[in-house]
């Protein structure tokens, strides 16, 4: 297990003291549900979380907070120090922010490369311009052969990447990955991971979703671990493992090395 | 087919499409081919909004019927050349749209059609009961006898024939405009996914709009040429439910999301719409919505995408 | 305009609108089944009318008495439309799914045009006729009898999806497809029982406005409309909730036909829903 790369500045940003996502005391309660429950953890530019955290955790629906698709009923979002808390999604991806999904949502009728346009459209007009942004975002994950193939053609595997590209050509500086792994068949899992790894050492800052421990503690400088919509720990990755509170929350889940 | 081609064979099309009224002088071809020309030109602006943008509009006679009874109540109240009743219409037109649109886009997929339904209902019915603008007699366009070129009159029905071939290669244009812009990209990630083209930086409500005010305006240019041809308008010939389906229908047959589906679509169900009234007399009107509905279900069930792609599927096993 | 007038507009809304609640809980209950909205709802009340008339017309049979007729005879209907149409576009595009009802809508509409014509039709002399008074009221019997009996549809229709087990499965399969095949129900057969339900409804409301209301190929949409108005008033998805929902709309139609213009009550009926929508797109008590 190597050690993960330092990460290069990031893109400039202003704000303060160095934190580049700032989450204070989300909640969100669904009716009677309470899924998040005063959540609060830093990023740093260019640092890669991963969270974790068994189903029903909260996880997914933290990060439809973070990307303005809930309002949280308490708490509030700084990125880079200005609140987004209750932006719209696509306003708080214009701050800078990008994500997946965890059920995928490529856009079917389009092609690969049309795909990822959509995302590059952020940053230009010009669709010429906005094809060879595409293309370098799909060189980044692997799927440049794939270009001119219809979305809906591709493996899971496959669409996962694309999704992380669409995400990319739109140039974030924080990017959500809700579910790497998940899905995926066992050979794809090192490809991706590495992936992952190389997105970061370009320096955008990742937060990662991920139910695969080995990936998450393979790639994560910093682990927040969830329970029941709240933070049970937060730190480097073999404290985060070796913590009584997350071993019981997985209690018969054994962590094969 | 290689670009050149494709260019050549578009301009033949073109060329004889301009001869056509100069070869087959009758007016009764004439006349179908204007009513292709003008189906055609609704279905694409409607596709703009539904095929592209996939927002499915069950009301949009509603701009249809603005263009017609602005330009109508411009020439007869204060004289305006219908032309500039014409711009008028489209500006009201998407002024319209907007206002629709703002609470109507809140709502998605099938809670959308409906909306879009009952708002074609409560302009039609406002239509039919507002006197001042003819109510459910209608209202006649003063003949004009001046045969001034702005009176938008003309004795020699060919001129309507250019003019509604103009209007469908404007829809076209701007079709093909957006269709290749970043506007089109975004429209088609809308229709696609309206969560992740937000996560992407779309500002989709505004989008939305964009598509909404194109579709209305252009659909409106239709309404005002059609009032100037028949010179008669009332709540029942512009904006009836009938007629929103009926544009549907043009381009789900022909192929909606594509540019030329609805011409596709339009090129069929006229002629179509005339064979079955000559064919079956006085039932006839019955008996070509009777072939409508059942072309809409097979559609819908075998290849939503109409014709273009059942096209697209051939050409791609013979390679 | 006096109070008793108005009472008089209360009432009548009250007695139209748990007709429009029978008519609407078809519709939702499809909907809660499978998203799909039957456009073609409209039609299928036509049909009954147009089957409870020509039963009147050809066999005498009274609408009372053919009624368990029409019901039947619409629920096969509906389970004919889901095992011919509807069975193709459960996972197609929303486009398609759209215009499969529409276009069943359109084709129903025109058949129905091409086979009795335009005339308007109405059952002669039934069995129940005229009027009572109730305190200075005059309440028409055939309305009455037709709220009465679309209410107990209603609660019938209630009863079979709460406390029966084919109802409990309906129910488990609008909740959640796949456990519910996993538990063993026969999906399809949900499917088709939703239609046939759900197109039974609107055969019982259907006989039921024969007592009293013309009869013509196009009779049908503006009560989809207004059911289409009640369904997402009340949630869609959401049966007991149309019942409210449908009380609400009869009542607005009335009552703006009374206080504003009668031409125009559809479009206060209308401007109501899309207000509601606009504040809750889930509708009163919808689940989004």
């Amino acid at each position: 297990m190597t050690e993960p790369k330092a990460p290069r500045p990031a893109l400039s940003h202003k704000g303060g003291d160095g934190i580049l996502l700032d989450v204070r005391g989300v909640t969100k309660r669904f009716g009677g549900l309470t899924a998040n429950k005063d959540i609060s953890f830093h990023v740093a530019p260019g640092e890669l979380v991963g969270i974790i955290g068994p189903n029903g955790a909260g996880k997914s629906t933290l990060f439809d907070v973070l990307t303005g698709f809930q309002p949280p009923d308490g708490g509030s979002v700084l990125l880079n120090g200005q609140p987004i808390t209750r932006l719209r999604p696509d306003e708080i991806s214009r701050l800078g922010v990008g994500r997946t999904f965890q059920k995928l949502k490529p856009f079917n009728q389009m092609t690969v490369v049309e795909n990822v346009m959509v995302g590059a459209f952020q940053k230009t007009t010009h669709p010429a311009e906005a094809r060879t942004h595409a293309l370098e975002a799909l060189e980044q994950v692997g799927l440049a052969d794939k270009a001119d193939a219809h979305a809906r053609v591709l493996s899971t595997g496959q669409r996962k990447r694309l999704e992380m590209a669409r995400a990319l050509a739109s140039r974030p500086r924080l990017l959500l990955l809700d579910e790497v792994t998940g899905g995926v068949d066992q050979r794809s899992i090192p490809g991706l991971v590495e992936l992952v790894r190389s997105l970061n050492a370009t320096g955008v800052a990742l937060v990662v979703i991920e139910h695969n421990m080995r990936v998450i503690m393979g790639i994560s400088q910093r682990v927040v671990a969830l329970h029941l919509g709240e933070v049970i720990c937060d730190g480097p990755p073999q404290a985060v493992m070796n913590d009584h509170r997350v071993i019981e929350a997985y209690l018969g889940r054994a962590y094969a090395s | 087919m290689p670009r050149g081609t494709k260019l050549a064979a578009g301009l033949v099309a073109l060329v004889l499409l301009l001869a056509f009224p100069v070869i087959f002088t009758l007016p009764y071809p004439r006349d179908v081919m204007i009513r292709i020309f003008l189906y055609a030109m609704l279905a694409t602006a409607w596709n703009v909004l539904a095929g592209y943008c996939g927002q499915i509009s069950l009301g949009h006679a509603v701009f249809f019927g603005t263009g017609a009874y602005t330009s109508t109540i411009l020439v007869k109240t204060v004289g305006l050349t219908p032309w500039g009743g014409m711009l008028a219409g489209a500006v009201l037109a998407v002024g319209l749209s907007q206002v629709i649109g703002f609470p109507v886009f809140r709502l998605r997929g099938h809670y959308f059609a409906i909306a879009t339904i009952a708002v074609g209902e409560i302009v039609q019915t406002l239509m039919i009961n507002w006197d001042w603008a003819g109510g459910a007699r209608g209202l006649f366009i003063p003949i004009d006898r001046t045969g001034s070129l702005l009176a938008f009159q003309f004795r020699d029905k060919q001129i309507y024939y250019y003019i509604a071939l103009g209007l469908l290669l404007l829809a076209l244009w701007v079709t093909r405009r957006i269709e290749g812009s970043r506007t089109g990209y975004y429209f088609r990630a809308i229709r696609e996914d309206q969560d992740a083209a937000a996560s992407l930086g779309i500002p989709v409500a505004r989008y939305k709009q964009r598509a909404m005010g194109l579709s209305a305006g252009l659909t409106a240019l239709g309404g005002t040429f059609y009032a100037q041809y028949i010179l008669f308008i009332d709540p029942e010939s512009v904006m009836p439910l009938s007629l929103s389906i009926l544009i549907c229908l043009v381009a789900v047959l022909g192929g909606v999301g594509t540019l030329w589906g609805p011409l596709v679509g339009a090129a069929i169900l006229v002629p179509l719409g005339e064979a079955t009234r000559i064919y079956l007399g006085g039932t006839g009107k019955a008996i070509d919505l009777l072939i409508y509905g059942f072309l809409i279900m097979v559609i819908s069930v075998i290849q939503p995408g109409g014709i273009m792609a059942l096209a697209q599927r051939g050409r791609r096993r013979t390679g | 305009m006096t109070a008793e007038v108005l009472l008089q507009g209360i009432v009548s809304g009250l007695l139209m609108g748990l007709v429009y609640a029978l008519i609407a809980a078809g519709l939702s209950l499809i909907f809660g089944l499978m998203e799909i909205v039957n456009f073609a709802h409209g039609e299928f009340l036509m049909l009954a009318m147009f089957s409870t008339y020509w039963a009147w017309a050809l066999w005498r049979l009274d609408p009372i008495v053919s009624l368990p007729l029409t019901a039947a005879a619409l629920f096969l209907l509906g389970v004919a439309t889901y095992f011919g149409l509807i069975r193709w576009i459960i996972g197609a595009p929303m486009l398609a799914q759209i215009f499969a009802t529409f276009g069943l809508a359109i084709f129903l509409r025109s058949a129905a045009q091409a086979l009795w014509g335009v005339d308007f039709q109405l059952v002669k002399d039934p069995l129940i006729q005229g009027r009572i008074s109730l305190g200075g009221l005059f309440i028409g019997l055939p309305q009455l009898a037709a709220s009465v009996g679309a209410l107990l549809a209603f609660v019938f229709l209630h009863w079979f999806i709460s406390r029966t087990e084919m109802g409990l499965a309906l129910q488990a399969t609008a909740q959640d497809r796949q456990a519910a095949s996993l538990m063993g129900i026969n999906t399809q057969r949900m499917f088709a029982l939703g239609w046939g339900i759900g197109a039974a409804c609107v055969g019982v409301a259907g006989a039921l406005l024969t007592i009293f209301f013309y009869v013509f190929p196009d009779v049908g949409s503006s009560f989809a409309l207004l059911a289409y108005v009640t369904v997402a008033l009340g949630g869609f998805g959401n049966v007991p909730g149309t019942l409210v929902a449908g009380v609400v709309v009869g009542l607005i139609e009335t009552l703006s036909g009374l206080l504003i213009a009668p031409a125009l009550k559809y479009v206060a009926v209308f401007l109501i829903y899309l207000l509601v929508v606009l504040w809750r797109p889930q509708g009163l008590f919808g689940r989004f």
